[in-house]
């Protein structure tokens, strides 16, 4: 099996947005084909990462618009929706068809339109994913969040200013993110001090709702070097699966997706996470970063917490974390999100990264769908 | 109305129940949560619901001991629920008991087609 490589990214600025979604995926998928100077009659497999656009907007079948819209008729398409992992879905789609030897050249491109929704009707599509006795209840993803946060510091005697910590810490990342729907530091005060929005949870230790799209072109790694030296490659990906009702789980402060995902990424590229240099967590909520942290072994359960509170996650620390933003300050087009993971380690492997750029040749993504339901999780690395 | 968890072939136990357990096994009865008290184990109220949901809204993960209703000594002896409370008046640890509500959500305020499924249930307060 050829090894599959990754040679242009792209992302269109996130953040509210008066394009629609078949706008944006185009803006992302033009530049994308721009960025790997691959011309459109090229592409043989396209895919597209998009939760919701029929429930969203009333525009189903975007992935038939797409190839329509950038001329890679008549490539074969696919819409991946694994709600808010099917970025990662997308990549995983997307390596396949390149590993099967099916296409020789793979574009992909995640993206939502969300903004023009209140957050209610927003927070509503999302929570749809639930199972019947979940949503009856009026559960939203914040209110697990929420609910498992407080375990978590109650457990494992967190001070609740390192969750703020996160928050603080991403959002500092993303003022050096031209694409980020925020550019602003927030102090942790100002965490800590914003409205409750699931208790003991407020407002910045959530990410936005937020319209974007993101893209990445795949092909195998001999195909790769007939356009550029600059590539990365694909090492390892898995996903995985975990119980759809979230309070069936034997320990709410485990991700088995996580655990299941990293676990098979770790073993198909021979890595480990000391072998991590720069790692894109999906952190929807501050707790998820911790919880990721742990599932992927670059910590110890009830001990992520401390690396936060010694900057360990920092851009100049040991493991330095969603370099990007993160969804937290980046923002969080659904089907973008993984995607746009994706576009940040390839921009830290291939020295893109500008004034976030990080001293790094091994990254991780660990994309995350409804509350964990759903993982995947990429190895990616800088072509030698 | 009840509040069924599902008792299956290998000795665990769901609420929900599903056609199988997590590892395949076939159901074989069911325990009545209503009848029972639960303890505690997270919470948290929520200021942002979505269409259709009180503000605010107070949830939390509960915990049933159902060792009376088992007699294989092998079986789980406990099982969780996700669960309304009356009010944010609660901790961690708290016992509660349900209190029938007949809508827990306005049905078809949302986007859940309102007949797919039913809307009544229990709240739960401290004992």
């Amino acid at each position: 099996m050829e090894r599959v490589a990754i040679i242009g990214a792209s992302m269109t600025k996130f953040g509210q947005r008066e394009e629609w979604i078949q706008e944006l995926l185009a803006e992302a998928g033009l530049d994308c084909l721009e960025d790997a100077g691959v011309d459109a009659e090229a592409i043989e497999h396209l895919y597209v990462s998009n939760m919701a656009s029929g429930e969203f907007e009333g525009q189903t079948g975007v992935m038939n618009g797409l190839a329509h819209d950038i001329g890679a008729l008549p490539a074969y398409t696919q819409r991946i929706d694994q709600t808010s992992s099917s970025g990662g879905a997308g990549i995983y789609a997307a390596w396949q068809s390149v590993a099967s030897g099916a296409s020789e050249m793979t574009l992909l491109v995640g993206g939502e339109k969300m903004t023009h929704r209140t957050t209610g009707e927003a927070t509503d599509v999302i929570a749809s994913l639930t199972h019947p006795v979940e949503y009856k209840t009026g559960v939203t993803l914040p209110s697990f969040a929420g609910m498992t946060a407080r375990h978590y510091l109650e457990r494992f005697d967190a001070p609740r200013e390192s969750l703020a910590k996160v928050a603080s810490k991403n959002h500092k990342n993303g003022v050096d993110n031209p694409h980020a729907q925020f550019q602003k530091e927030v102090d942790v005060d100002t965490v800590l001090e914003s409205p409750i929005v699931a208790d003991p949870l407020r407002l910045y230790d959530f990410c936005p709702i937020t319209d974007g799209s993101a893209a990445l072109m795949l092909c195998p790694e001999s195909v790769a070097e007939e356009y550029t030296d600059e590539y990365v490659v694909i090492s390892g990906i898995d996903g995985a699966t975990d119980t759809h009702v979230v309070h069936e789980r034997e320990d709410p402060t485990v991700m088995g997706g996580v655990v299941e995902s990293g676990e098979g990424a770790y073993e198909m590229s021979g890595r480990g996470p000391e072998d991590i240099d720069v790692a894109e967590l999906h952190d929807m909520f501050t707790i998820l970063e911790f919880l990721q942290m742990e599932g992927l072994g670059f910590a110890e359960q009830g001990e992520a917490w401390k690396l936060v509170e010694d900057g360990s996650t920092e851009r100049d620390g040991e493991l330095p974390i969603n370099t990007s933003g993160g969804l937290k300050s980046k923002g969080h087009p659904l089907g973008a999100s993984g995607v746009a993971q994706g576009v940040e380690i390839y921009e830290q492997l291939t020295g893109e990264a500008d004034d976030r750029q990080v001293d790094a040749e091994v990254g991780l993504c660990c994309n995350v769908g409804g509350f964990g339901n759903c993982v995947i999780t990429t190895i990616m690395e800088a072509a030698q | 109305m009840t509040m069924e968890a599902t008792r299956y072939d290998d000795g665990t136990i769901s609420y929900p129940g599903h056609p199988r357990s997590r590892d395949g096994a076939e159901p074989v009865g069911t325990i009545d949560l209503s009848e029972h008290t639960a303890e505690v184990v997270t919470w948290t109220t929520s200021t942002a619901t979505p269409p259709g949901v009180r503000e605010p809204n107070h949830l939390a993960i509960v915990e049933f001991d159902v060792s009376e209703d088992v007699e294989d000594e092998d079986a789980e002896t406990s099982v969780r629920a996700l669960v309304q409370l009356t009010d944010g008046d609660v901790e961690t640890g708290d016992e509660v008991e349900p209190v029938y509500t007949e809508e827990l959500r306005e049905p078809g305020a949302g986007i859940r087609e309102p007949e797919s499924q039913d809307w009544d249930g229990y709240r739960f307060e401290p004992v």
